[in-house]
């Protein structure tokens, strides 16, 4: 599904990791750990979908969301865009690549610079990538179209950003992103900073768009009610590794992961009689720290389920069908035909073995795989 | 009825600014009553949080003017001296604040920062304190609290600092409890962790005044709920009453612009047009009627707060129940309209 045969798809990720090298010493600059932000991640983005991509802080979401736009480079693995691998081109080599990809920041506050206006900031990436051939007057009338596009309105084009509220300046990002007519955005929280109220218009204003351009989104974000309303498909992520992907309803109805059924757990819902009628799993403990992550499973030091082999084998991703995978020992809300059926991804890890989750009950397989 | 343990009466607070004065909260009543968890509901500028740290006393500024009562234990604590606020502090009323990584001094540690409050409203000796120190933050969850205690607040993670601010909160028993955004900082999987420690400490909490704008976290610990907009309470009620049966257009379109992890998804977000209003220059009437897809020609005029649908609930929206009922359910849901 990596290779090249998927036509389909806009952005392959194989094997990326991203690892931060922590120094120390006076003079010569050691390193002595490294901070794996993102371990051994595969995945490709199919045109037209929205990729949503979970977890709890320090989970390698944003690094992730950044290694995708080559604003980091990556430590290993490739990320080909439109078939081209982008992780080896120089910046020269890139700068025409960029007009395709686009980034929305979650903070509408420090993402504006507030010595321009509002013209300026959505009109300079045209000027940048050469659409000025039309003169300063056909830019102006297109960042005046983009601003009306996303809710704004013409005059805005001379105001500073200063002038607007939380959820117009996230709407004056967003025309900033679409003004190089992009075939993919990377929105990294986008609606996190944002009052309820507001942050259902920019969801919709974001689906409109998509519908209207055709574009790709990779969403990610630690709100799962809100990556549930936008994604086709959803990434969980722990540790830096991917532990589950999954068509977006499929993950909230059937979630395999215990983490991932951990996390919808733990998100109060706002209806009281429902509230009270379910039974929450309380995960103990914090995450662990990137610098130094438990073995194998890396989920296992919180894992209600965990046995001996969580902590001694990293689980490869599995697939259990419908493009849902895995990355478990013990899955959860599966039946034993599935897990019978189950095969190892392509996507999965290097450093992960191929060892299948037994199905429950079946002491005679599971006594067959220990012994060999 | 449970007896009423600090009334809010008529509460306004004004903060004058370059720009002009700022009704951060325009007439506010409520009353806290023995045992209860009370939620103020809101967004950013809301005057929640205003109206919270205005009761602790600590919004009084050489800018900020107040006018109103504020009853606890036949004291009023708008007009009370630092000396009586220093006693009702910590003591009496205790506040837990959003941002665990900014609420605990960095550079004491842990233990003493808890024993210093036990010892300032007691006569205990600095072993006591110590050991009830230690006994609080067992209490609170954090494991060895023996060896924990001795750690400054760098060395614990954010989760773990909010069961310190909350252990520090609890070390005098304090009658109340106000929590600003207790869970707004921290991740899902811990704010479940933080939410369930606050369940099973109900008990020892007495009442608790929580502030958010998360109405998951409020479904779940609420008995009481009062929404806020523009500096005004615009409807209050039961837990059950306000999710149900909720009477004010702007809780129909907080509760359905909600993105929910349950139950069936919406085709598109029922949405509240527009922004928060001005604080400077708010909108004469109904502060909701700019973004209200409801308005009519009343809302021109401030609706009073006021018992309309029966029950304990009472808002500020001239429609009847009746015409409510037939305008707020949007595909199922409740909300307002679908609009971009």
């Amino acid at each position: 599904m990596s290779e090249a045969a998927d036509t389909d798809a806009l952005v392959e990720v194989d094997h990326l990791k991203q690892y931060f090298p922590i120094k120390s010493g006076l003079l010569i600059d050691r390193e002595v750990a490294r901070v794996h932000a993102v371990d051994d991640v595969t995945f490709s983005l199919r045109r037209g979908e929205t990729f949503g991509v979970v977890g709890e802080s320090g989970c390698g979401k944003s690094t992730l969301s950044r290694c995708l736009l080559r604003l980091l480079d990556p430590t290993a693995g490739t990320v080909r865009f439109e078939g081209r691998d982008i992780t080896t081109l120089s910046r020269a080599q890139l700068r025409p690549l960029r007009s395709e990809m686009q980034m929305i920041f979650q903070d509408p506050y420090a993402s504006l610079n507030p010595r321009k206006r509002v013209g300026q900031i959505v009109g300079d990436p045209i000027k940048l990538h050469g659409g000025a051939k039309g003169g300063e007057g056909s830019v102006k009338t297109r960042v005046q179209t983009l601003l009306e596009r996303v809710g704004l309105q013409a005059e805005h084009y001379n105001r500073f950003p200063h002038e607007f509220s939380g959820g117009q300046r996230q709407r004056i990002g967003i025309a900033r992103a679409l003004a190089l007519e992009p075939k993919l955005i990377v929105a990294d929280e986008p609606v996190s900073a944002l009052d309820v109220s507001v942050q259902a218009q920019i969801v919709n204003l974001l689906d409109d768009l998509q519908d209207d351009f055709g574009l790709t989104y990779v969403f990610v974000a630690h709100d799962l009610g809100v990556v549930r309303h936008v994604s086709d498909r959803v990434a969980v992520m722990y540790l830096g590794k991917v532990v589950e992907v999954s068509p977006a309803e499929e993950l909230y109805t059937k979630p395999v992961h215990p983490y991932t059924a951990a996390l919808l757990s733990a998100i109060p819902i706002p209806d009281p009689r429902e509230n009270r009628a379910r039974r929450r799993v309380v995960l103990q403990g914090d995450v662990p720290s990137p610098i130094d992550p438990p073995p194998a499973c890396r989920f296992h030091t919180r894992c209600p389920f965990a046995t001996e082999v969580c902590s001694t084998v990293e689980p490869p991703l599995v697939d259990y069908g419908g493009g849902h995978l895995v990355a478990c020992h013990h899955p959860q809300n599966v039946s034993e035909q599935e897990i019978r059926a189950a095969t190892v991804a392509p996507e999965s890890p290097v450093s992960a073995g191929d060892l299948l989750p037994e199905p429950r009950g079946d002491s005679a397989r599971a006594a067959a795989q220990s012994s060999s | 009825m449970a007896e009423a343990l600090l009334t809010v009466e008529d509460l306004r607070v004004g903060f004058e600014t370059d720009d002009g004065r700022v009704q951060a909260v325009d007439g506010v009543s409520f009353e806290l009553r023995e045992g209860e968890v009370l939620a103020i509901v809101g967004e950013s500028g809301s005057g929640k949080s205003v109206t919270a740290q205005t009761i602790m006393g600590l919004t009084r500024s050489p800018n900020a003017a107040f006018e109103g009562r504020i009853g606890f234990e036949g004291e009023d604590l708008l007009n009370a001296s630092q000396e009586q606020l220093r006693r009702v502090r910590g003591n009496e009323i205790a506040m837990i604040f959003q941002d665990p990584m900014t609420s605990l001094h960095p550079v004491y540690k842990l233990g003493w920062q808890i024993a210093e409050q036990i010892q300032a409203h007691e006569q205990v000796s600095k072993a006591d304190a110590r050991e009830r120190a230690t006994e609080l933050l067992r209490r609170v969850g954090i494991p060895s609290p023996e060896s924990r205690i001795d750690n400054y607040p760098h060395e614990f993670s954010g989760g773990m600092r909010q069961r310190a601010m909350i252990a520090m909160a609890l070390a005098n028993s304090p009658r109340i409890l106000i929590a600003d955004e207790p869970t707004t900082a921290l991740d899902v999987t811990i704010q479940a962790q933080i939410i369930s420690l606050i369940g099973d400490l109900r008990s020892e909490l007495g009442s608790v005044i929580l502030i958010t704008h998360d109405l998951g976290v409020v479904a779940e610990i609420a008995d009481r709920v009062l929404v806020m907009y523009g500096g005004m309470v615009v409807e209050q009620g039961t837990l059950e009453e306000l999710f149900y049966n909720p009477q004010h257009p702007y809780t129909w379109g907080l509760l359905g612009s909600l993105a929910r992890v349950d139950g069936v998804k919406p085709r598109r977000l029922p949405s509240i047009a527009g922004a928060p209003p001005s604080l400077i220059a708010p909108p004469k009437g109904c502060r909701f009627r700019t973004r209200c897809p409801h308005e009519f020609d009343r809302c021109a005029e401030l609706p009073p707060l006021a018992a309309r649908a029966g029950g304990t609930q009472i808002d500020r929206c001239w429609l009847s129940p009746q015409e409510k009922a037939a305008k707020r359910a949007v595909e199922g849901r409740i909300g307002l309209e679908a609009t971009a």
